[in-house]
């Protein structure tokens, strides 16, 4: 396939491989953090850590946009998609995130009219289709998916689309990756910058990582060859004891991110005061809401929500997964009671989730399929 | 799912140690090791049906279906015939033996490029019972049709069927038709049983895969679950793309008589995709299935299709594709015949069957890496960045 295969080419791989392994100081052990759940999907969905030496490893960060909706937002979801007159409509990957009374697709099979949608303007479709009902979608994401979002109330306001409204659940990725830097448990030699967000916010955002936290970033794109390219050159940096920004995916993330993108969700949304996430806690200024310009199409304000913090159960070490404390097979829950069927914490869910990567393509011993996996 | 499931659940401090004395002789593998070795333990329990609802994984055919015909179906008419769960039963009858099989269809859209439910609903029967080594005899229909629907459309369906029955050699020998009010079904759904003639020696079962075997499939794979995700316009992508469903019969036949006893297993890889039948093997035969990306035969449309949904062609569902596991002195001879029959032209070897580690299906990566493919929960659902 054109523009997939290039970014794919084993051969290439090995070369890179090598490079990297040249770069690497005898005895000394390297933790790059990627902060996007898609890098996690990518890396253990083309084995990518074959190609990396024992002494690199890669930290799974915060950045999976299902993973760090807290339980009581799901909640307040279903309390929404309960109500006879509506129609609750979200992405696939957040139906199976369990809330404090189970999931999405739980509520569907005990009668709520949920949809998976695959763009927000399916979700405005939908509403056009059904004028008598309240169509509701559940917005989630980083900076990636919010200038969509913006834009589809953008439209419905154009087509007065009354019926419409957002349950906006969008977040930023700066607070988390601050939070990240915050933690006392964590020593991490560099970050794998997330690409897509990127596209949006560009690279300046992150300039302060390198200046004031003194650690390099490397904004990476999402085939394998794109991460593997960032983790050499995060080595180069340490090795030639530099400390910077660097733009890996370049032929889709401009310095300065999309102004267009960015000028949308500032018409469209304010930054809220605070915001749980899960695992993580309340952190500031770190997600979007509806702003009042745009009151109507905001879900918060339109139902009552019940608004309740749940907390996550006892067991679930969500939290410290997500800020690469834990390796997901460290969580004390991992595998046996905590599964993709039946999903304790939310890392376990979304595809980009580091629990449900691991436990879906990395669930084996490196030494033991060497033998199998012999050509 | 329960609010104060925190408290349910057993938070085990030294679950590591437990792991080690649970595993004797497990003290020299490391933490990892040993947690791998706990969670294979918990998936080799017997299947629990913890929901209170059944919700759409359950037909999905990952381990939510797997789960529902365990721990409700088996339980409840456990016999030795139906507790191998093989594709139809294999009945030893005072005239022979015989294979049995049901399945229902309530594909949407009705009608889709390549096909409709009524080509599937006979293709689907007839490759079941192709899939056990029989030759397919006779079918029967069941109608459960929803008020309102065209009769034009059941005509058009009907007549598909005939055809589709036609070609495949079977006869349509008995029926029966419902009709629910509006709203209580989708337009039409078909259910069909089969019964086959098993006139050759062989007993295929996914049990029967050995270390060393050879893994094979008959054409490119996804594309009928493509199609029909396409079909149903909700995505706004178009594609020169059509249905695989096809009887299977003359192909397996084939195979069958190419490589004679040296077939293991012959299953067609519907819902849950070629992954699902890889996982079905190596779990009932306690070995390792190991694939190869790149020999996986997919067609770039299907391949393009799956990139943008963030879906995988291993695990989507084809209707006229089946998974063989031969052993490896009859590979060439097994796909030989497949590339000869007019089905079979993009076969190809797709893996081997390894000793170790048992009950997982490896993928070696185009990349060059190494990941499991592993059982879907439900249907896949797409990524959303």
């Amino acid at each position: 396939m054109r523009f997939v295969d290039e970014f794919r080419d084993a051969g290439m791989a090995r070369v890179l491989s090598t490079k990297i392994a040249e770069l690497c100081e005898p005895g000394r052990h390297y933790k790059f953090m990627e902060v996007c759940g898609g890098h996690t999907h990518t890396i253990y969905k083309h084995g990518l850590e074959d190609y990396l030496p024992e002494t690199v490893s890669l930290v799974h960060g915060p950045g999976c946009p299902v993973c760090v909706i807290p339980m009581g937002r799901v909640d307040d979801a279903i309390a929404i998609a309960e109500r006879d007159d509506v129609i609750l409509t979200t992405f696939g990957d957040m139906l199976r995130v369990p809330g404090g009374r189970g999931s999405f697709f739980d509520s569907k099979a005990a009668g709520s009219d949920i949809r998976m949608v695959y763009s927000p303007l399916d979700a405005l479709k939908i509403a056009r289709k059904n004028p008598d009902k309240r169509v509701v979608f559940m917005a989630i994401g980083f900076e990636t998916t919010a200038p969509s979002t913006a834009m589809t109330v953008l439209r419905a306001a154009a087509e007065h689309l009354d019926n419409f409204s957002v349950f906006c659940n969008h977040v930023t990725i700066i607070p988390a990756i601050k939070a990240i830097l915050d933690s006392p448990d964590l020593r991490l030699d560099g970050f794998i910058g997330p690409g897509h967000v990127s596209t949006v916010i560009g690279c300046r955002p992150y300039e302060w990582i390198a200046r004031d936290a003194g650690k390099p970033l490397v904004c990476a794109g999402f085939e394998p060859l794109d991460i593997l390219q960032s983790v050499y050159q995060l080595l180069r940096q340490l090795a030639e004891a530099r400390c910077e920004v660097e733009n890996q995916y370049a032929r889709v993330v401009p310095w300065d991110g999309n102004t267009k993108a960015l000028q949308v969700i500032n018409e469209v949304m304010e930054l809220r005061p605070h915001f749980e996430w899960r695992g993580l806690g309340f952190i500031s200024h770190s997600a979007l809401r509806i702003n009042e310009k745009y009151a109507r199409f905001d879900a918060e304000r339109i139902f009552a929500l019940p608004g309740v913090r749940v907390a996550d159960p006892k067991a679930c070490q969500c939290g410290e997964v997500l800020k690469g404390v834990l390796k997901p097979w460290e969580c004390k829950v991992f595998g046996t009671a905590c599964t993709p069927e039946t999903p304790i914490g939310t890392c376990m869910v979304s595809s980009e989730g580091a629990c449900a990567a691991y436990y879906n393509f990395g669930r084996f011993s490196r030494d033991r399929v060497k033998e199998a996996t012999r050509t | 799912m329960s609010q104060d499931l925190g408290s349910s659940i057993p938070t085990r401090a030294n679950w590591a140690e437990e792991a080690v004395a649970a595993h004797a002789g497990a003290e020299h593998l490391t933490r990892e090791e040993q947690v791998l070795a706990r969670i294979a333990k918990a998936r080799a329990r017997k299947p629990k049906m913890k929901e209170q609802r059944i919700t759409l994984s359950h037909g999905a055919g990952g381990k939510a279906s797997q789960t529902l015909i365990e721990a409700v179906f088996l339980d409840a008419f456990r016999n030795p015939t139906l507790e191998l769960l093989e594709d139809g039963a294999q009945l030893a009858t005072a005239a022979g033996r015989l294979a049995f099989t049901t399945d229902s269809y309530v594909v949407s859209p009705l009608f889709f490029p390549g096909g409709d439910i009524g080509d599937l609903a006979v293709n689907g029967t007839v490759n079941d019972l192709a899939m056990c080594g029989a030759r397919p005899l006779y079918l029967s229909c069941g109608f459960i049709l929803e008020e309102g629907f065209p009769v034009a459309d059941l005509q058009r369906i009907v007549a598909s069927m005939a055809a589709a029955a036609g070609a495949a050699g079977v006869q349509i020998v008995t029926g029966d038709t419902k009709v629910v009010e509006r709203g209580k079904a989708d337009g039409c759904y078909i259910t069909t049983a089969g019964v086959g003639a098993l006139e050759r020696e062989v007993v295929l079962s996914a049990a029967a895969a050995q270390p060393g075997d050879t893994v094979l499939v008959s054409g490119p794979i996804g594309d009928h679950g493509v199609t029909v995700m396409l079909a149903r316009g909700e995505l706004d992508i178009s594609a020169d793309i059509e249905s695989d469903t096809a009887p299977l019969h003359e192909i397996s036949a084939a195979v069958l008589d190419a490589a004679g006893g040296g077939v293991r297993l012959m299953r067609d890889a519907t819902r849950g995709g070629v992954a699902t039948i890889c996982n079905e093997v190596a779990v009932a035969a306690q070995v390792a299935v190991v694939l190869d990306e790149a020999a996986l035969p997919v067609r770039p449309v299907v391949n393009g299709a799956s990139e943008l949904l963030g879906i995988d062609p291993l695990y989507v569902a084809c209707e006229g594709r089946f998974v063989t596991v031969v052993d490896p002195a009859h590979a060439v001879a097994a796909l030989a015949a497949m590339r000869a029959h007019p089905l079979g032209t993009g076969a190809a070897v797709i893996g081997t069957v390894k000793d170790d580690p048992p009950g997982l299906v490896l993928l070696r990566t185009a990349f060059g890496g190494t990941r499991i493919v592993d059982l879907l929960v439900g249907d896949p659902l797409p990524r959303i960045c």
